[in-house]
């Protein structure tokens, strides 16, 4: 059992010292692309990442999930790599490739010995302009994201929680909807929808490209001109999405009744995004209530209590809007699930009431500091790094965001506990096992 | 970062759910490598990794690894890597779950988990707060063959890093109320994966194939036994086994071999030996080893002569879809065939998106978001399966399809193409498969614990290479049943309505619990 955050490894990069250490090469060509390239020479291995900024904010109405579908596509071939047959070659050159969709953007991905990574370069400039969708291609790979939809969310009860909470406390924004999609929505999804989309935002301008790893920059560029240089920009500007989420004004409740074990809640509040000048004590709060077992939320909920099998606070900045701070915990073996939100409660107030120490704070923001130096540790973290930043705008941000976090003091933290973790400002859910 | 609703190509949640059990469960970016879940990779991260390690002469010896035998008998494993300054240590006890008594099942895992529950020197929350004062992880888990401890610390906390690790390894003071506490988190932990199908599958399946060998129990143990286990079972674990004569130390990273030493001489140089020689560590309560790789007849299982059978389990929940999960005994990490097995899953379903039943089942068919088979490897045996989910609806004809690509691999074997891009992926990866720190760290100490000697990385391409599709054949043969197998279906039953199954082929035995 761990109960460390997970979230650690991915916030790995998030803090000081040692960016200073890579060199990053930025080129932009002339279709908009911009690659970064970092040199990394501790092992014959490098990564490319093509970074696009499309996710399930940018999905037309009706067709949840499309983001996700059409990352699926690309691996279904284009004129000239059949289906499947882009993983084929990648394995076959000992590497792996692989795609993930968020509610922002989607990335791809190849991981390969240094030497082979000319391939990634040819397969990746080819899908960005060439798919095929195949109409037999498309039904299928419809059916396999439905089963993956089951598998999920139909089937894990606490997953089903998030979702409901989610789409509780978004009315308006397209962050309501699960990045996989509705059921019936993703069955609606047709090839003319994937194509449209395809066509609208995988263009070079709308992507950019890392490379990190045992590679010389001044040759892999040109090979990147060479294979993307010729693929034309977008015919109309890109617009971003209108659409703002209106200030909650009174607490939100859902309940989930399924077959379950143990009760769980999930609280989420309404909170600003990163760059926002709250962003950076939020961050360094959550580590205060759950960076490890020494944390406030483990110690009281889980070690003193013993009401709770686990107990967290989860907020991640990194997103295009505003979106969501979570509480959470699995009620322990028959404990009152009142209880157990009634004493995160309890530890929302005591931050205001008793300040977090200097040490507390020291602790959160070594914590983040470590994990930053550790995940240059895997090329494959680092690039992610980057493209995280590159997403929200420019990968330059990294510095404002170690910057933010350094200042951050207890005052701040009490401020923004205050302003957000309001009643009217809360979605709670709770999960209520039934049986079968 | 903490992307929540990432959603991958290919990403399983937690398929024994032993990770996190936070929001971020399973939302996060996580990936597989040729679709196998992180979490059973960690149960056999040494078959796995080493399976894909192949050799480049150079990089290879620029591991450059040196192994120490200390005057107690523990084992230095030791590797300079100054490009990060972070050290990465890997430790092993050669005590686990094999080595516990069937009545006391767990007694491992509660004795490793306790680790960092309280020394003499320290508190549970003096250890944890401490640890992540410096941002730096110290973790202590009980496997199948052995238990690992984990440091992960920044060079410049390496000392006090190496004192706490010292500290949880020497000094435990295994408190009452820490016992009962962590007992009681573990039992809840237990109840709440009654949740995961996947678990329920697992949990099913091994103790079908392994019978009443340590490997068909849960590493966490049970609601009873759990339970049994005491203060003293604990200490008397501890005492035996936790002995330097039977462990593994392994350091990679920012650390010279005299900043190493002086380490070792301050925090561990009091540490005695035991019995004045090399210590092993015998198993307990094996019960019935079951293994094809014997002859057949001599084990007293399911699947020996006489008792062989097809076994079906059928498990009912309100669930959308059916969890399908099929096999038979496998090998032990010993086994010579080892090598011509790895090639042979990998074309069967270890091969990520290019493997056969996934071009089936999830290509062709649609059927299914993953499919993939292991064989995972232990000291003392093996289990080979076969792992899918698919709408209740669908069960039938997936089981189906891994039948078929079972009975085909044994008939006919492979193309030759299909073993030479086997080898290439299998040598190939090998770079990446020793491309951080941790994961060399991770690697030493497990070539160790297997003996498999530090050329391994040198040699392991020619194992590979040397694979025929003559010894493909006669593995998949060997290793693979499609007549005597255990059939795990977690589903809504009636929906899944596996009666077709039954009627093509004989049942011997068709248990249902719920």
């Amino acid at each position: 059992m761990k109960y460390i955050k997970a979230i650690f490894i991915f916030v790995f990069f998030c803090l000081p010292t040692v960016t200073g250490a890579e060199e990053v090469k930025e080129y932009r060509l002339d279709n908009g692309l911009k690659v970064l390239i970092i040199e990394e020479h501790k092992a014959p291995v490098a990564t490319f990442q093509v970074w696009y900024r499309a996710g399930s904010r940018n999905e037309p109405a009706g067709k949840s999930g499309i983001s996700h579908l059409l990352e699926h596509m690309m691996f279904k071939g284009t004129a000239e790599y059949g289906p499947g047959e882009l993983s084929r070659i990648v394995q076959k050159n000992g590497g792996i490739d692989n795609a993930y969709t968020t509610k922002d953007y989607t990335a791809y991905f190849e991981l390969l010995s240094a030497d082979r990574i000319s391939i990634a370069v040819d397969l990746e400039s080819d899908r960005m302009q060439n798919l095929t969708f195949e109409p037999k291609e498309v039904s299928s790979e419809r059916r396999v994201v439905m089963e993956e939809r089951r598998l999920r969310y139909e089937d894990d009860p606490q997953n089903s929680l998030f979702e409901e909470v989610v789409s509780s406390a978004f009315k308006v924004h397209p962050y309501q909807r699960p990045v996989i999609g509705w059921m019936s929505e993703i069955d609606s999804i047709e090839r003319k929808d994937l194509y449209d989309y395809y066509k609208k935002y995988y263009s070079p301008d709308n992507a950019s490209i890392i490379i990190v790893g045992d590679v010389n920059a001044v040759k892999i560029i040109e090979e990147v001109k060479e294979s993307f240089g010729d693929i034309p920009a977008a015919e109309s500007p890109m617009r971003d999405i209108i659409s703002v989420e209106p200030e909650q004004k009174g607490e939100r409740r859902v309940l989930l009744k399924r077959e379950a074990e143990l009760p769980y809640i999930i609280m989420a509040y309404h909170t600003p995004s990163f760059p926002h000048e709250d962003s950076y004590a939020l961050d360094v709060l959550s580590m205060v209530l759950s960076g490890g077992k020494s944390s406030r939320l483990y110690q009281s909920l889980v070690y003193d209590q013993k009401i709770a099998l686990s107990a967290s606070a989860d907020y991640s900045g990194f997103n295009r809007d505003p979106y969501l701070f979570f509480f959470s915990a699995t009620a322990a073996p028959g404990a009152d699930i009142n209880e157990v939100e009634k004493a995160i409660h309890t530890q929302i107030e005591k931050i205001i009431t008793d300040f977090p120490s200097d040490r507390e704070i020291k602790k959160a923001k070594n914590q983040i500091e470590s994990s930053f130096i550790m995940g240059q540790d895997s090329i494959y973290l680092q690039a992610m790094k980057y493209g995280i930043f590159e997403m929200l705008g420019d990968w330059r941000l990294i510095d404002s965001y170690l910057e933010g976090i350094r200042q951050v003091k207890a005052d701040d933290i009490v401020k923004v506990t205050r302003k957000y973790f309001t009643e009217n400002n809360r979605t709670v859910g709770i999960l209520i096992p039934t049986e079968k | 970062m903490n992307d929540k609703n990432a959603i991958n190509l290919l990403s399983l949640p937690a398929a024994s759910g032993r990770g996190s059990n936070s929001l971020n469960k399973a939302r996060l970016p996580l990936f597989t490598y040729n679709g196998i879940p992180f979490n059973l990779i960690k149960i056999v991260f040494i078959s796995l990794l080493i399976a894909a390690i192949s050799m480049l002469p150079s990089y290879a010896h620029a591991l450059d690894v040196k192994r120490t035998v200390l005057p107690n008998g523990l084992v230095v494993l030791h590797s300079e890597k100054h490009n990060l300054p972070i050290v990465m240590l890997t430790f092993i006890v050669k005590a686990g779950q094999i080595n516990e008594p069937e009545d006391k099942a767990g007694l491992a895992y509660l004795t490793a988990e306790l680790l960092t529950e309280g020394t003499k020197h320290r508190s549970a929350l003096e250890v944890s707060e401490e640890i992540e004062f410096m941002g730096a992880s110290l973790d202590a888990s009980a496997k199948r063959d052995y238990t690992a401890l984990s440091l992960s610390v920044l060079k410049r906390d390496i000392k006090k890093g190496f004192e706490l690790f010292s500290d949880i390894l020497l000094y435990p003071t295994f408190p009452q109320e820490e016992i009962e506490r962590k007992s009681e988190l573990i039992k809840g932990y237990l109840k709440q994966q009654e949740e995961d199908p996947s678990f329920l599958a697992e949990r099913a399946f091994i103790k079908e194939v392994f019978g009443e060998h340590p490997y068909g129990r849960l590493i966490e143990g049970n609601l009873k036994t759990i339970d049994r286990v005491k203060r003293q079972d604990i200490f008397d674990f501890y005492n035996e086994f936790f002995v330097p004569n039977n462990s593994i130390m392994s350091v990679v990273g920012d650390l010279t071999a005299e900043e190493l030493a002086i380490l070792i001489g301050q925090y561990l140089g009091g540490w005695k030996n035991v019995k004045e020689g090399k210590y092993s560590a015998t198993p307990r309560s094996i019960g019935n080893v079951y293994s094809l790789t014997e002859e057949s007849g001599k084990g007293e299982g399911i699947f020996s002569e006489g008792k062989k059978a097809k076994k079906i389990i059928k498990i009912d929940r309100d669930l959308t879809q059916a969890n399908i999960m099929l096999g038979n005994p496998g090998i032990s990490r010993d086994n010579p065939d080892y090598y011509a097995v790895s090639v042979m899953n990998y074309i069967l379903g270890g091969g990520g998106f290019t493997s056969r039943l996934m071009q089936s089942v999830r290509d062709e068919m649609g059927l299914a978001y993953d499919i993939h088979s292991l064989f995972l490897s232990y000291k003392q045996g093996g289990v080979f399966l076969v792992s899918s989910q698919t709408k209740n609806e669908s069960a039938n004809t997936v089981i189906q399809e891994i039948l078929t690509q079972i009975e085909n691999i044994r008939k006919e074997g492979v193309t030759e193409e299909e073993l030479s891009d086997a080898q290439a992926y299998l040598t190939g990866s090998f770079p990446r498969r020793l491309d951080t720190n941790r994961k060399i760290a991770d690697f030493f100490a497990a070539v160790e614990f297997y003996e498999l000697g530090l050329d391994y990385a040198e040699k392991f391409p020619m194992y590979i290479n040397s694979v025929t599709r003559e010894d493909v054949l006669r593995v998949a043969r060997k290793y693979l049943d499609h007549e005597n197998y255990v059939l795990v279906i977690v589903a809504d039953q009636e929906k899944a309505n596996i009666e077709d199954l039954q009627k093509t082929a004989e049942v011997l035995a068709c248990i249902s619990y719920n």
